[in-house]
């Protein structure tokens, strides 16, 4: 089976966020970027899914932050090709369907017959990066899924979690875009010597693309750290002071008598 | 002997292991014997070799006592034959099997890719490398910002840097070099993890690239030598980095401090009294023989009782922090194993100590849990040399 994985990069929520002198956008320069936790899923899924029943992996990956470590680690792991789309923007991560048209250029060429996507990021949770790719590709989506299974002639079976914790099988007719929120197993460890040696190694493939970017119908004024709502009252002094006025508030709010 | 060299187990283990190949072995078991986890693995050290000449390599692979071994260094200090079953064999032996695709634990995994990202061990930003000196009251050099010569490089590693208990031990030894009147400096953000003494675990191309990192940084820098408060650090400076090249005049705290006890005898005007206990660790104790210089610090105290537990010196029992231990607890406790750390506060209460010296940063958070679990929480205190020195010398942190 073909498979292509998209890859993307998010903000590293262990540096600190800063907001940039627009005061609408993150400040690029003091963030450090890692793989989005649901495309390293899709990934780990791909590899089990080659493992199984054989076939190639293309890693596509928009050029942005710090991927080419990222990339790296996913020949490291098993991807057979990669493919990187350039990108000049610096200081701007690609928006959700400025992304997809890029992506979208870039894995029809390839001629995957399953796509696999991460079904939503921490930057990006309405996860619309893979139903838009989905919609560019004229290919059936299907998201949030948990596991995939190779299936009986050009079909995959994929499983998805719904509320109340119901799960369904599906059998997916391939081609098809399939959005991940979780592999069959956690992403596999790959030792460090295995990334220096595919670091040596690799060959990136280049994807310009002309995609046709739509401009953005929504615009960011403001991006804030969250402010204090003032619901909150911190409890300072002595232990005893602490633990009589906790008990106050008990008695207030008629939780004890 | 050439078949043995030619079952595919055997010939791994002689390349792998340097000094006495390992087919040296006369199955004595005096390793097994004295591995204070060896009744919980399926494969204790003996084994290991026995399993690798019967050509059972894949099965040593894959058991979960591949990753029980918390590096304490006793079966190779014991064996008849020399061999280097805790430096060598082990992570040799993990390296493999990781090149083979299987899975170290999970929490292991995590620490090695917080080392690769972020280049230290907590997974924390390395904006924050200097967080602990945000309270200091001397001055410090940062010598990523102001390049200087010095005397003393101070590297101020993983937990040091940024776990706030050994903050606190860290600030006090910023203290007491100031007060020798060392010229010393840190490398402030730019400081990444030094590895670790076995060569982190068997992660060994993790180890290479801080090795080539380092020595990069390093190399910037002008000092007369390292000095690291981290018994792990120093044992990887001292032992390993100089197999890659990379050759540094390095000691630890304990031996730098021990050298210039003239000088701090003095200092050490306000008695400490308690009885105190030392538990040798294995970096510096069994693996690089240093067991009289923290006693002569401790002795230095006024007010200080040292009493010996019984396992001491070369026979002291391991925290169980080491060998990627400090990450390994849930595992190890999974298949059958214990906290060696538990084992040892118990030991030293024994012996009637209030107080429990350590001179590696990792024990102060792992014996103080012990504390807690062993009922010995107020009873039995976990205390670094630094800081018994520091409130001597009255420069100690003031904590409620
Ligand atoms: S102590 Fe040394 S010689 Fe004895 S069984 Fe262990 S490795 Fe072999
Ligand atoms: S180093 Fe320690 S824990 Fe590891 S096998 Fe040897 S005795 Fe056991």
């Amino acid at each position: 089976m073909n498979i292509a994985v998209v890859v993307r990069q998010v903000p590293d929520l262990v540096e600190p966020l800063e907001i940039d002198a627009s005061g609408a956008a993150l400040d690029v320069d003091e963030v450090e970027f890692l793989i989005n936790e649901t495309d390293d899923h899709a990934l780990e899924q791909a590899l089990l899914l080659k493992e199984s029943g054989g076939g190639s992996i293309t890693v596509v990956a928009i050029d942005f932050g710090q991927v080419d470590d990222v990339l790296y680690t996913a020949a490291a792991k098993g991807a057979d090709r990669i493919v990187k789309i350039p990108y000049d923007d610096d200081d701007r991560p690609p928006r959700p369907a400025e992304a997809a048209a890029m992506i979208a250029e870039a894995v029809k060429d390839i001629d995957a017959e399953l796509v696999l996507v991460g079904s939503s990021a921490h930057d990006e949770l309405e996860g619309v990066l893979a139903p838009l790719l989905a919609l560019k590709l004229e290919l059936p989506y299907l998201g949030v899924i948990r596991g995939v299974k190779p299936g009986e002639g050009g079909s995959v079976t994929a499983f998805k979690e719904f509320p109340g914790a119901a799960m369904a099988q599906m059998n997916v007719k391939l081609p098809a875009v399939l959005g991940i929120l979780a592999a069959d197993q956690p992403p596999r460890y790959v030792p460090v010597s295995r990334i220096r040696a595919a670091m040596k190694s690799t060959e990136f493939e280049e994807k310009e693309t002309a995609a046709a970017v739509p401009e953005p119908n929504v615009t960011v004024l403001r991006m804030h750290h969250p402010e204090p709502s003032g619901r909150a009252e911190m409890l300072t002094g002595s232990e005893d002071e602490v633990a009589a006025r906790l008990a106050e508030i008990l008695k207030e709010k008629g939780v004890v008598q | 002997m050439t078949t043995l060299q030619t079952d595919p187990g055997m010939e791994f283990l002689a390349q792998r292991v340097d000094g006495d190949p390992a087919f040296g072995c006369i199955q004595c078991g005096t390793c097994a014997a004295s591995c204070p986890l060896g009744a919980a693995m399926e494969y204790p050290p003996r084994q290991l070799i026995l399993q690798a000449r019967s050509g059972n390599l894949d099965k040593i692979l894959s058991s979960p006592s591949l990753w029980m071994c918390v590096g304490c260094h006793t079966c190779s200090s014991r064996c008849p034959r020399g061999i280097e079953l805790a430096d060598d064999l082990w992570p040799a032996l993990r390296d493999r099997a990781m090149q083979e695709g299987i899975q170290p634990p999970a929490e292991l995994q995590e620490t090695f890719q917080n080392i690769f990202k972020y280049g230290n061990s907590l997974g924390e930003s390395a904006r924050k490398r200097l967080d602990w000196a945000k309270e200091l009251d001397v001055p410090l050099r940062d010598l990523s910002k102001e390049p200087t010569a010095v005397e003393v490089l101070w590297l101020v590693c993983d937990y040091p840097s940024y776990y706030p208990r050994n903050q606190v031990v860290t600030r006090d030894f910023a203290r007491i070099l100031t007060a020798l009147g060392v010229r010393w400096g840190v490398l402030g953000n730019k400081e990444k993890a030094v590895g670790d003494c076995d060569r982190l675990f068997g992660e060994e191309g993790l180890f290479e690239m801080l090795v080539e990192n380092n020595k990069k940084l390093f190399d910037k820098h002008q000092f007369e030598k390292i000095v690291t408060l981290d018994t792990h650090s120093y044992r990887a400076l001292e032992h390993f980095y100089p197999r890659y090249g990379a050759e540094y005049p390095v000691e630890h705290y304990t031996t730098f401090l021990a050298d210039r006890l003239d000088l701090l005898k003095p200092l050490l005007t306000k008695p400490v009294k308690a009885t105190v206990t030392y538990h040798d660790n294995c970096c510096i104790g069994r693996r690089a023989g240093i067991f009289d210089q923290p006693r002569m610090l401790l002795e230095a105290i006024p007010g200080v009782k040292l009493v010996e537990m019984a396992r001491n010196r070369e026979n002291a029992l391991c925290c169980g922090g080491g060998g990627g231990g400090m990450w390994l607890d849930g595992h190890i406790v999974e298949h059958g194993g214990q906290r060696l750390s538990d084992q040892r506060v118990r030991q030293a209460a024994e012996v009637g100590a209030e107080v429990l010296a350590v001179s590696c940063p990792l024990e102060l958070s792992r014996f103080e849990d012990s504390t807690k679990v062993a009922g010995l929480e107020n009873k039995l205190l976990v205390r670094d040399i630094i800081e018994l020195l520091a409130e001597s010398m009255d420069l100690g942190e003031k904590e409620k």
